[in-house]
């Protein structure tokens, strides 16, 4: 089990959200899903490198990097 | 320090502007989260012709309609989508204030039967609230195709409400999700408190915990009667978005996409434009022979004809032709899921711009109309770029100024040119238009996000919806009827008074000269040193009601000094601009003007309505107008330069 901070999921890797920082942003990516020990998979960054795409309980959001950096993910190594 | 609060939109508000209530039998509201087909749904139910696309944010105030079921009259309220009853976003707030009302019988809460999880956590939140609902499985045709197979009267326990599978796009299970509904309202199906929803922020209130207890509730119910190992993003979806949204082709796919947009739209739109000038012509000569024959008043006739029909048939066959090859591309390619991509591709472009990417959604709705545009900022959260996105949004040609446009460009970019190749070129300069816009919208958002309207960009949030198979004779036919029917009722509507108008101006003379003579005389200096003439610059003035009869004045002026010069075709409203006086310069410059000037009046009543500031509505008719008239000073200088 490693942590990391949601920007740093490389795509196609898969993670947990373990918790998420205070930020302004936090209560409506809590609406969207992305709330503990929900499963969180990195898809694809945009042309220009940032906004991320991120799925979440099948739906495709996409954040920014810098609001990406608040949610800490684990990744299971072991799989 | 300037307040940049924005109005928020109550739903009391908007509710009063509503028929009243008193001649339904019931008041049924749907709920959903963004892009779940609560528009498509309330367009089956009504016949109403609401716009619908593939996208989150689509439907941002209440929208309002009626339905007969079984001998009831009912009145069938539109929610904006939400994702959620506790909220930030003033979309999310008139879905809160309209459920905390109670002023429904029945809540038909849509979810996407494709995304059941998280479309779970809104149904729940509104079940606290009430349980005079029903649930509407949508979209559920695509979810077998996705082997999603969900258990409706264990969801129905689970949730205490009658549950509906439907496909809305097919029409299928609206007459059973309409029983259910009228069951609820009429309390012949009873429906029933769960304790776990009930439950739900009993223990702790806060935020967070909330959200879990929601995100938890939803997690087990979802496990329970759902069954499949379906995913919402398929492997189709992933292969279209490689090319959409990738590093190399994203962008130049992007770029690709709108050209033959145009290019369809400037090819196929001269065939249709001849037609209706020809028939407007021949009709206009039956017309004559006509008030001939009765001994009409010369005057009134050229009143009645010259003025009047000249302007309307001006107006439709300029306008008509490209909106009806436009609009319905635009709409496949919203129904398709393309449009949240664009604003994926950009979001980086203008978040340097101290904006945000959903400005890029708001500027493609600028493409129709902007004062549609205009509201559609709702869906940017910060106020600060809300207003950013506000006040750029008339840098896009809208639907009354993209046919002056390209015809402005037919004429003197590719006159030469015919066919095939004429229509590459008009496509080629209208693309440098628009990337031109979008860089004019970049730097202006800039500027103003390090002046004005200080502040960095906040924050970038938004759903990638999963590419659908347009619906191509449906949306097709729906985006002909509706820009049809808008072309000719603001034809109508702006161009009859407007041809009275002009007429006047043109044809009441004091001391031998127009009116109108006069107010172009007094604008011509400012005219000629932006390239133009003020003729031009009067055109723009006298257009503020409406974009589309800017070409007419401008032709109207032009005639008045000849014996009516009879014209049938853009060849001939060629050959009279050029006989006025007109170079490739003030071409130049008068399409930038068109880019370029000031919202049209509805645009800025609807700013001043979403600002409720009678100074940001003045900055948005400063802003345009100045860069305008500064990027035609400049050409200026420099073709008296390079010609001496």
């Amino acid at each position: 089990m490693t942590r990391c901070s949601l920007d740093m999921l490389p795509v196609g890797e898969k993670g947990v959200i373990c918790s998420i920082d205070n930020t302004r942003i936090k209560n409506r990516i809590l609406d969207l899903g992305f709330t503990k020990n929900t499963e969180i998979s990195t898809l694809r960054k945009s042309p220009a490198g940032d906004p991320t795409a991120y799925l979440v309980k099948g739906s495709v959001i996409a954040l920014r990097c810098e609001d990406a950096r608040s949610i800490n993910v684990s990744i299971n190594n072991g799989d | 320090m300037i307040d940049i609060s924005l109005h928020k939109h109550s739903a009391k508000q908007e509710v009063n502007s509503d028929l009243s209530k008193s001649k339904y039998d019931f008041t049924f509201a749907l709920a959903g989260n963004p892009n779940v087909g609560k528009s498509t749904l309330f367009n089956a139910l009504t016949g109403m012709n609401q716009h619908t696309g593939n996208w989150a944010g689509k439907t941002v105030s209440l929208e309002y309609g009626s339905c007969k079921h079984k001998d009831n009259l009912i009145r069938l309220v539109d929610l904006p989508g939400s994702y959620s009853l506790q909220h930030d976003s003033p979309e999310e707030e008139v879905t809160d204030d309209f459920i905390k009302s109670n002023d429904y019988d029945c809540v038909i809460l849509v979810v996407d039967a494709t995304s059941l999880e998280r479309n779970l956590m809104l149904a729940v939140q509104v079940l606290k609230q009430t349980q005079m609902a029903v649930l509407c499985l949508n979209l559920m045709d695509e979810a077998k195709k996705q082997g999603i197979s969900i258990d409706t009267d264990e969801l129905s326990l689970r949730l205490g409400i009658p549950v509906v599978e439907t496909a809305a796009n097919k029409n299928r299970g609206i007459n059973e999700l309409m029983d259910k509904a009228l069951d609820v309202a009429s309390g012949r199906a009873k429906t029933f408190a769960v304790k776990s929803i009930c439950d739900i922020g009993n223990r702790k209130s806060d935020y967070e915990s909330r959200a879990e207890e929601i995100s938890d509730l939803c997690k087990k119910i979802y496990c329970n009667v759902v069954d499949g190992t379906g995913q919402r993003y398929s492997s189709f979806d992933r292969k279209l978005d490689n090319i959409f949204t990738s590093k190399i082709t994203g962008i130049p796919i992007m770029l690709l996409v709108f050209a033959l947009i145009f290019w369809l739209t400037a090819y196929g739109a001269n065939y249709p434009g001849e037609w209706l000038s020809a028939g407007f012509a021949y009709i206009k000569e039956q017309l004559s022979a006509l008030c001939g024959l009765i001994n009409m008043n010369s005057k009134l006739e050229s009143f009645l004809l010259d003025g009047i029909y000249t302007t309307v048939s001006w107006v439709v066959s300029v306008m008509l032709p490209p909106a009806i090859i436009f609009f319905p591309l635009f709409a496949l390619l919203e129904d398709f899921g393309y449009l949240p991509r664009v604003a994926f591709n950009l979001d980086r472009f203008f978040k340097r711009a101290g904006a945000n990417g959903k400005q890029a959604l708001t500027m493609l709705m600028g493409f129709g109309c902007n004062a549609c545009g205009v509201m559609g900022c709702r869906i940017i959260n910060s106020p600060r770029e809300r207003l950013i996105g506000i006040l750029t949004n008339s840098f896009v040609p809208c639907n009354g100024r993209l046919p002056t446009l390209m015809a402005i460009v037919s004429i003197f970019f590719a006159s030469s040119l015919t066919g095939f190749k004429k229509s590459l070129v008009t496509t080629g300069i209208l693309l440098l238009m628009l990337i031109l816009v979008v860089f004019l919208t970049l730097a202006v958002s800039l500027l103003l996000s390090k002046t004005i309207l200080k502040g960095t960009s906040s924050s970038f949030i938004l759903e990638l919806p999963p590419y659908r198979k347009p619906r191509f004779i449906k949306v097709i036919l729906l985006s002909l009827k509706e820009k049809v029917l808008y072309v000719l009722s603001r034809a109508v509507m702006v161009a009859v008074p407007a041809g009275a108008i002009i007429w006047l101006m043109t044809n009441i003379t004091v001391s031998d000269k127009s009116i109108l003579y006069y107010f172009t005389d007094i604008l011509s200096p400012v005219g000629e040193a932006v390239g133009v003439d003020g003729v031009v610059l009067s055109a723009f003035l006298l257009g503020f009601p409406a974009n589309e009869i800017v070409i007419p004045i401008i032709l109207m002026s032009y005639m008045s000094g000849n014996v009516l010069t009879e014209y049938s075709s853009i060849y001939e409203l060629g050959v009279l601009l050029q006989s006025n006086g007109w170079t490739i310069v003030t071409a130049i410059c008068t399409a930038v003007l068109c880019l370029l000037h000031f919202p049209c009046s509805t645009t800025c009543f609807t700013i001043k309505k979403e600002t409720k500031s009678n100074l940001w509505t003045l900055a948005s008719i400063i802003i345009p107008l100045m860069s305008g008239l500064f990027i035609c000073f400049v050409i200026n200088l420099i073709s008296s330069f390079i010609t001496g």
